[in-house]
């Protein structure tokens, strides 16, 4: 084969095809949100100020994101030292992830050249929101930081990549401070709108749902991201990072699993303080049940048993079923049970724009992913700092 | 941003949090409006449905004139809500007997507005006169506010590529300080005096007056006295709330009291966190060292009893090896001294025989 051959075939595959029309899309929607409004590409309405550029974008976005400061406060600070592989696909997930909801959030915004302004012009400071901004942007860049020492070393700067190196248990700590905040708070946003979320999602312990569930959304989605990367990266992975590989599966499937029996006692709980047993017969009971008992007791079953028979297979698959459950979960609070009370006419449903922009954001995430693992040391060691962990 | 500074940001955030929110955190003490700040007092017994008071907003304010006329009563058949171009509406509510009560809808004006709480940049503020402003010049456009609202009242306009806001009475304010009028739009125009602008506390006493004089007429609750930490529009009504679109589950805590809670645990988790976690990190450090030394010990160990057998080995192997060449040796100085001797024999005899 010649060498021309070669790069046309590498140029038209399939995923670049798929990619660069939805790319070529997202900027048409691009100009068009920007110079007609929201209005224009929106199903918003005074009744829906918040549709799923705000239910999945930012919601779904930071939850699956969580992997980042899972991964890495269970290497570094709770002792899981073989694993450390894994830390680095985690933190580029996750700093992509953040990078993108805040693109995503520009889109949404009215005007989001102000963005800035609660930090720089005038605080709201008993804003749940607020507190989301400030965490997000905070993280947003302790997570750039976690990452640059890959993009350093691709780079060849060999000093700064040591010093921010050095810095690892702090920003690892910081960072779960951060995340922390700011997933619980996602829940809090709803806190103030108890006559507008169905009573069986609405909880003063919305903000405990939202980080206990974000925890194995992070685990969940690390195992899921190194199922989808193997066959297309497995030309950059170390034999460290395939060698360990199983057996991180087998750490987060079970701790996973924990956590999900957690999360549905405390979900549990709140049916049960606020007395709302009666209304699990209704249809929005069912729909509860379904959420509750199909996305979070059973993956914590079936985690269970994948990591007890070794069964790699069914760990996977139990990955994507958290993983579709979390994002069942958010839009249950921001779009589905929100609002609940109005006809159904009133409803909000998302316009093939919004839904456009969404698509466009998650495709420009997997470009620059893929495009980042197959230039920096991600999935392997850079061979000049092999030996330091 | 450090992460000194962060923390002292989020001790500020806490701390603000908690002086907003003192009613609560101190347990004595609620907020009950600014002393002799206005409000309204609508009557949905008084109210005709004439829409005046729709007229009197859109002429005070200067918005757009709609479609369809004030004047065109048809408009009343289907339920409304507030608009960017009508800060406020009326609805008509046709009861089970088939009469009709009719109700106004505008901005409540919160005594703790959620809006406010809400908002990120504190574009919103309940002022000392009673009215919730809005400053546009401030907002990012994130329609938290909107979200908030238990009222349903702030609209958006999404149409505005450039410069959108957010859009809601303001209980003619602005106006009013300018001194251009004296009372809001819609009560001026207000025929029947269903409405009435007034000190909260004197609306509540006429609202109490009222419903004494005629307790067959009145439903025994004035809306808006207590509904979400009480707001500055006071509705009395002959008809349940319910019949006339109005929530009655929205119970007498205010905005910023549910989300205090939240707020309150906020500081807590920068300032115990890195404690818990360097303290989990320390025990694994500890942990890692002392199965490092341990194993260290065991290897050195092993190593020691090692060296200690093979050096016992060696010595044997030296002795006997020693002691195999001393017996060579023996045995090859016995066989030349016995080669020696024979040879001398031989000679000897040699020279015998020659």
């Amino acid at each position: 084969m010649t060498t021309e051959a070669i790069s046309k075939k590498s140029l038209f595959t399939p995923f670049n095809v798929i990619a660069g029309l939805i790319l070529a899309l997202g900027a048409v929607l691009t100009v068009w949100r920007f110079t007609q409004g929201l209005g224009a590409v929106t199903n918003l309405d005074n009744n829906n100020p918040w549709g799923i550029w705000i239910g999945f974008d930012l919601l779904c976005g930071v939850a699956l994101a969580a992997g980042g400061y899972v991964t890495s406060s269970a290497v570094y600070l709770f002792g899981m030292k073989k694993h450390h592989a894994a830390v680095r696909p985690a933190i580029l997930t996750a700093f992509l992830g953040y990078l993108f909801v805040v693109v995503a959030l520009n889109y949404d915004l009215g005007r989001p050249l102000r963005l800035p302004y609660p930090f720089v012009v005038q605080s709201g400071t008993t804003s749940m929101l607020f507190e989301v901004g400030l965490c997000v942007a905070l993280y947003l860049t302790v997570l750039f930081l976690e990452f640059s020492p890959a993009a350093l070393e691709w780079l060849g700067y060999k000093r700064l990549r040591n010093t921010i190196h050095k810095c690892t248990i702090a920003l690892t700590i910081f960072g779960v401070v951060l995340s922390t905040l700011h997933q619980s708070s996602l829940g809090a946003l709803y806190l103030i709108a108890p006559s507008k979320l169905h009573p069986l999602w609405y909880s003063t312990y919305l903000p405990t749902f939202f980080f206990v569930s974000s925890a194995a959304a992070g685990m969940s989605m690390v195992m899921l991201e190194g199922w989808l990367s193997h066959k297309p990266f497995h030309n950059v992975m170390s034999d460290e990072y395939l060698g360990q590989h199983d057996d991180l599966y087998y750490g987060f499937a079970k701790g996973a699993s924990w956590v999900l029996l957690g999360y549905v006692f405390i979900k549990v709980i709140g049916v049960a303080v606020d007395n709302e047993w009666s209304m699990l017969a209704s249809g929005w009971g069912q729909w509860f049940l379904f959420e509750l008992l199909g996305f979070a007791l059973l993956p914590s079953l079936l985690y269970a048993i994948g990591a007890r028979e070794r069964n790699l297979k069914l760990i996977r698959w139990t990955a994507l079923l958290t993983v579709v459950g979390i994002v069942l979960n958010r839009l249950n609070v921001s779009l589905i049970a929100f609002n609940y009370h109005l006809p159904s006419e009133m409803r909000y449903f998302p316009s093939w724009q919004e839904v456009g922009v969404t698509l466009f954001v998650c495709t420009m995430l997997v470009v620059t992913f893929k495009f980042i693992v197959t230039r920096m040391p991600i999935f392997y060691d850079h061979p000049e700092y092999k030996d330091e962990h | 941003m450090k992460r000194r500074n962060f923390l002292g940001l989020m001790g500020a955030a806490g701390i603000s949090a908690t002086l907003a929110t003192e009613a609560q955190a101190g347990g004595n003490i609620h907020f009950e409006g600014y002393p002799g700040s206005k409000g309204v007092l609508f009557d949905a017994t008084r109210c005709i449905g004439c829409r005046k008071c729709e007229v009197g907003c859109n002429e005070v304010n200067n918005l757009p004139k709609p479609a369809k006329p004030f004047d065109d009563l048809t408009v009343l058949d289907t339920e409304r809500r507030t608009q960017n171009e009508a800060y406020t509406v009326v609805n008509k509510y046709v009861q089970e007997d088939g009469t009709t009560v009719f109700r106004k809808i505008q901005c409540m004006h919160c005594l703790e507005p959620s809006c406010a709480s809400a908002c990120f940049v504190s574009a919103f503020a309940k002022q000392p006169s009673g009215a919730v402003t809005y400053d546009e010049s401030v907002c990012v456009g994130c329609r938290y506010c909107m979200v908030a609202c238990p009222f349903e009242i702030p609209t958006y306009t999404y149409n505005d590529p450039i410069t959108p806001k957010v859009v809601k009475c303001d209980l003619c304010d602005a106006n009013i300080k300018a001194g251009r009028i004296a009372v809001p739009g819609c009560v001026s125009k207000c025929p029947k005096e269903a409405l009435i602008f007034g000190e909260r506390d004197e609306l509540l006493k006429i609202a109490r007056n009222r419903i004494e004089a005629a307790p067959d007429k009145y439903l025994d609750h004035i809306y808006g006295e207590r509904e979400m930490g009480g707001t500055s529009w006071l509705y009395l009504s002959g008809v349940p709330f319910k019949q006339i679109g109005m929530r009655e589950d929205l119970g007498v805590q205010s905005g910023p009291e549910l989300t205090s809670g939240a707020l309150s645990v906020v500081a807590m988790v920068p300032a115990l966190w890195p404690l818990l976690l360097a303290g989990v990190y320390g025990m694994t450090k500890r942990t890692d060292k002392i199965n490092k030394k341990e194993k260290a010990d065991a290897v050195a160990e092993a190593i020691a009893t090692t060296q200690d057998k093979a050096k016992a080995d060696l010595k044997t192997a030296m002795e006997r090896a020693q002691a195999d060449k001393e017996a060579t040796v023996k045995r090859e100085v016995a066989k030349a001294l016995e080669e020696a001797a024979k040879a001398a024999e031989e000679g000897e005899k040699e020279e015998e025989g020659a």
